[in-house]
């Protein structure tokens, strides 16, 4: 430990959590490092395309401006607007960093970083690794951290769940409580702040294009224990991922950026080969709706749009699938600028993407309401900090493509420093003798013995399936208040019923039926904040649709939703969002951007 | 990827069976005895060894009716780039995310699955190992850049796109293990292995990497180094990221070499 002696836990190794914990032991402080799986196996691998940062290599006149422009833009203006201003001027930081790291990013020819388009903006202003970026880029911070490791600042928890936090009697966050995934065994972590990173809740939903560890059940768990949620109801859902038994994959949005184009049979019982149709018989809605972007039209309106094609029949072969159509590039170009992705889609459906075009269709991906934080990275919980996926302060109603990893990185950078402030002005008085810890510790340990003695005759995974259906169902693409009702009325019988759950498995050495039942709880009550964040907000925001309130209503919902817990059901308010330097204005694709800003 | 000249269209399972069993290698905990149970599931299409794994799970009933415990394995991203779901499937070791019922039982003729956990790793129970110490590797070899810190400092140094994509290779490894189950060379954790030497390499072969290439030479050059490699080049096969392992190895003995003829100019 270091020679002042702060106590620092990060919960969660993904992008976010690595760079707080970087930040933190290059401060000079030692940090706990709590993580579900091994920190270099966390989510962010997953990500593909890009990260976003206004380098303006092409001389396009890009600038971290526009990046704030079309950050908010692209969000319906639901974000407040000054860390969003902050995060886009140190992206371009963000990623020369990067690049000293050592991350492998693709060069011009003159051996700069080069950039690629992205949903959402005009400007080549996402750069890349290959095709799998988030993996490079949780890499390089997984060898800082590493090094860091090496030299004794940061003590790794891998294979450790959170299940709570340990709160004072004034509500003072003091440390958590996490479980060792091996032998169950409860342990206290005293820290003088935490700082959450744990990602997006995107298992909610069943089958979705996350990691199997996205389960939001630590968030929840925070939640429960008083944290204030905000924005719960903003689901991404992308556009283009391939359908999975079980999951569903996601095909990256870089292959819209690098010309791919989304297309389906005029003709809706077409059952030619995608090759053998015409030009002139192919429909080309996206372009032909949104001229300026064309497929590169923000996720929620291609989302929207495929849906609804599919809605009206025009889906390939009747199914609800459109094409991604790449094959019009040539196949050295794909390999190389895609390669990682395309195999991805060779490797699961079997079709070679270069040669035949791909069949997609709309899956859960993102959550862009997540703990409540101020600008500092601060939720309402004195000591306890969130960053990444797992906070909601910077996507607004919807996040742009490749906005995420800088996000995340962003917000590890600021929560660091916030977190050591805290730390080191924080009384610790006489919490760590007076027994708080290990009456949490108690506390979660009864919960888990009375999951063990449970023997009802509920199965837990199909209880996760039913959550999964109806979330997907009824509270992803369109929303109807009938039906958000009834989804909520759903959760409230499934809450019930996970009290009648056994766990299966009388080996509890390594079990996952534990953890996953641990998990399921919190997914319950999470999925009620979002449920009920969308029954009540009667308008259609970025990833928010209700056919029935189909225009954005600034007066009376452009305000963030706070989400707080109590017994019975989530308690709903609103705040003001901070919109001091860009007016909101509608947002419109089917033009170039109107200049306003 | 496969050939460029015309669209490849993968062998399909034209006559499917009505289910599939699956063998899987039992083991309750760290030091247990090993025992097997067979599984039968229906068959879907587009099943692959996780889908069914869940299914398992769901309800954990072997094939002659009798209630066991869930079988145990580890998994997170379901994309073949975490590397956590790495298991030993009819006798390979590979990711069970993408390994495909399908193409399984069209390699193997018969309609079991058998599922095993890798062998060179500590077996915690059932389908999951522990690999911490290939983690402990990376730390022996100080694979990472020295920054003088994460404060702006402007952009690296420029690169050729060539080196870029060179390294690019390397970088892609997940650290899953499956090079270190294919060598014969490495058991009992007697030989640090091929991730490790081309993870050096990936830091050696960077601009600001280089300048420490002589402490991730040290890591490699002590009784578990390099010199173990036997040359059996299974490693370069089974690596699933196809990550250029013998050409990690032979530009390292290489760099070994250099160093040792001019490293007493540097002192
Ligand atoms: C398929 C896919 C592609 C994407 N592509 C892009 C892209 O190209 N560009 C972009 O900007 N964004 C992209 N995103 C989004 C982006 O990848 C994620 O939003 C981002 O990686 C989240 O990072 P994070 O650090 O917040 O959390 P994660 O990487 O999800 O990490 C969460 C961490 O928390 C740990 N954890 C979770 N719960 C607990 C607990 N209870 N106790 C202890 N530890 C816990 C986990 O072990 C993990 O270490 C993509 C997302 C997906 C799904
Ligand atoms: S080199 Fe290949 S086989 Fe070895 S750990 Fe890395 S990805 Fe796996």
């Amino acid at each position: 430990m270091s020679s002042n002696g702060l106590k620092i836990a990060v919960v969660g190794g993904g992008l976010a959590g690595l760079a707080a914990a970087m930040k933190i032991a290059e401060a000079g402080h030692s940090v706990d490092l709590i993580s579900v799986v091994p920190v270099k196996r966390s989510h962010s691998v997953c990500a593909q395309g890009g990260i976003n940062g206004a380098v303006n290599t092409k001389g396009e006149g890009d600038s971290p401006w526009k990046h704030f422009d079309d950050t908010v833009y692209g969000g319906d203006f639901l974000a407040n607007q000054p860390p969003v201003q902050r995060m886009c001027e140190m992206a371009p930081k963000i990623i020369y960093l990067f690049d000293r790291m050592g991350v492998p990013f693709s060069r011009t020819q003159e051996g700069l970083i080069d950039f690629r388009r992205f949903g959402g903006t005009l400007h080549h202003r996402t750069a890349f690794a290959g095709a799998s970026t988030g993996q490079q880029l949780l890499y390089a911070l997984d060898e800082q951290v590493r090094k860091h490791e090496a030299a004794g600042m940061v003590n790794k928890y891998e294979g450790w769940e959170m299940l709570s936090l340990v709160l004072d009697d004034h509500q003072v966050c003091r440390g958590l409580i996490a479980m060792n995934l091996q032998t169950l065994e409860l342990k206290e972590f005293p820290a003088d702040a935490v700082i959450m990173a744990t990602g997006g809740p995107g298992l909610i939903f069943g089958k979705s294009t996350n990691s199997m560890t996205c389960t939001g059940s630590a968030v929840s768990a925070a939640y429960q224990q008083g944290a204030k949620y905000a924005n719960g109801e903003f689901i991404q859902v992308h556009p283009t991922s391939i359908p999975g038994e079980d999951k569903l994959r996601l095909m990256s949005e870089s292959a819209r950026g690098e010309g791919g184009r989304v297309w389906v049979p005029k003709n809706p019982g077409d059952k030619r080969n995608p090759k053998d149709i015409p030009t002139a018989e192919r429909w080309y809605f996206l372009e032909e709706k949104y001229p300026a972007y064309g497929n590169l039209v923000p996720r929620d309106i291609a989302t929207r749009e495929i849906f609804q094609v599919c809605l009206e029949g025009f889906g390939v072969g009747g199914e609800n699938q459109v094409y991604l159509d790449l094959t019009h590039i040539p196949a050295e170009t794909l390999t190389r600028k895609l390669g990682a992705i395309l195999e991805i889609y060779e490797m699961f459906v079997g079709d070679d993407p270069r040669f035949v075009p791909m069949r997609i269709f709309p899956g859960v991906h993102y959550s862009m309401g997540g703990l409540w934080v101020d600008f500092e990275q601060r939720t309402n919980i004195p000591g306890l900090f969130a960053a990444g996926e797992c906070d909601y302060s910077i996507h607004g109603a919807n996040r742009l493509g490749a906005n995420s990893l800088v996000s995340c990185v962003y917000g590890g950078f600021v929560a660091a420093p916030s977190a050591i402030e805290y730390a080191q002005n924080v009384e610790r008085g006489s919490t760590e003798s007076n027994g708080i810890h290990a009456a949490e510790l108690k506390r979660q340990q009864e919960i888990n013995d009375q999951i063990i003695r449970n023997e009802g005759s509920e199965n837990q995974y199909k209880i996760h399936d039913e959550l999964g259906k109806w979330m997907t169902d009824n509270v992803t693409v369109v929303r109807y208040n009938d039906k958000l009702k009834a989804t909520d009325d759903k959760l409230v019988e499934l809450i019930d019923r996970f009290k009648h759950i056994s766990i299966n498995d009388s080996n509890l050495w390594a079990t996952q039926a534990v953890p996953h039942a641990r998990q399921l709880w919190n997914m319950l009550h999470l999925a009620r904040v979002i449920t009920l964040g969308a029954l009540n907000r009667d308008e259609s925001r970025g990833a928010h649709y209700k056919p029935d309130f189909p225009d954005r209503d600034d007066e009376k919902f452009l305000k963030t939703t706070i989400a707080e817990f109590s017994e019975e059901s989530p308690v709903l308010s609103y705040e003001e969002v901070d919109i001091g330097l860009i007016e909101p204005r509608k947002r419109d694709y089917t033009k170039g951007k109107s200049k306003k800003a | 990827m496969s050939e460029t000249n015309g669209h490849h269209e993968k062998k399909r399972l034209d006559n499917p069976p009505q289910t599939i069993e699956f063998k899987i290698q039992r083991r309750e905990k760290l030091g247990g005895e090993t025992r097997w149970e067979v599984f039968e599931i229906p068959y879907r299409r587009n099943l692959n060894v996780i889908s069914a794994l869940m299914d398992i799970r769901k309800n954990p009933v072997t094939k002659d009716g009798r209630q066991t415990t869930p079988p145990v394995w580890d998994m997170s991203c379901l994309e073949q780039v975490c590397g956590i779901c790495t298991m030993v499937i009819d006798g390979r070791a590979r990711q069970s995310c993408s390994a495909l019922v399908d193409d399984l039982l069209l390699a193997s003729g018969s309609n079991t699955i058998t599922l095993q956990p890798m062998s060179k790793f500590p077996n915690v129970r059932d389908l999951k190992v522990d690999r911490t110490r290939m983690f402990d590797h990376l730390k022996q070899v100080h694979a990472w850049v020295e920054l003088d810190g994460s404060h702006d400092l402007g952009p690296g140094a420029q690169i050729s796109n060539e080196t870029a994509q060179e390294r690019y290779a390397f970088s892609r490894c997940m650290t899953c293990g499956c090079c270190l189950e294919a060598c014969p060379q490495y058991f009992e954790d007697n030989y640090i292995g091929p991730q490790a030497i081309a993870q050096a390499r990936l830091f050696n072969m960077h601009p600001t990497g280089k300048i420490t290439i002589d402490e991730r030479l040290d890591g490699l050059m002590g009784e578990d180094g390099i010199t173990n490699c036997g040359n059996a080049q299974n490693c370069v096969q089974v690596c699933p990221m196809s990550v250029p392992l013998t050409k990690a190895i032979y530009e390292t003995n290489r760099d070994i070499t250099v160093n040792a003829l001019f490293g007493w100019l540097k002192k």
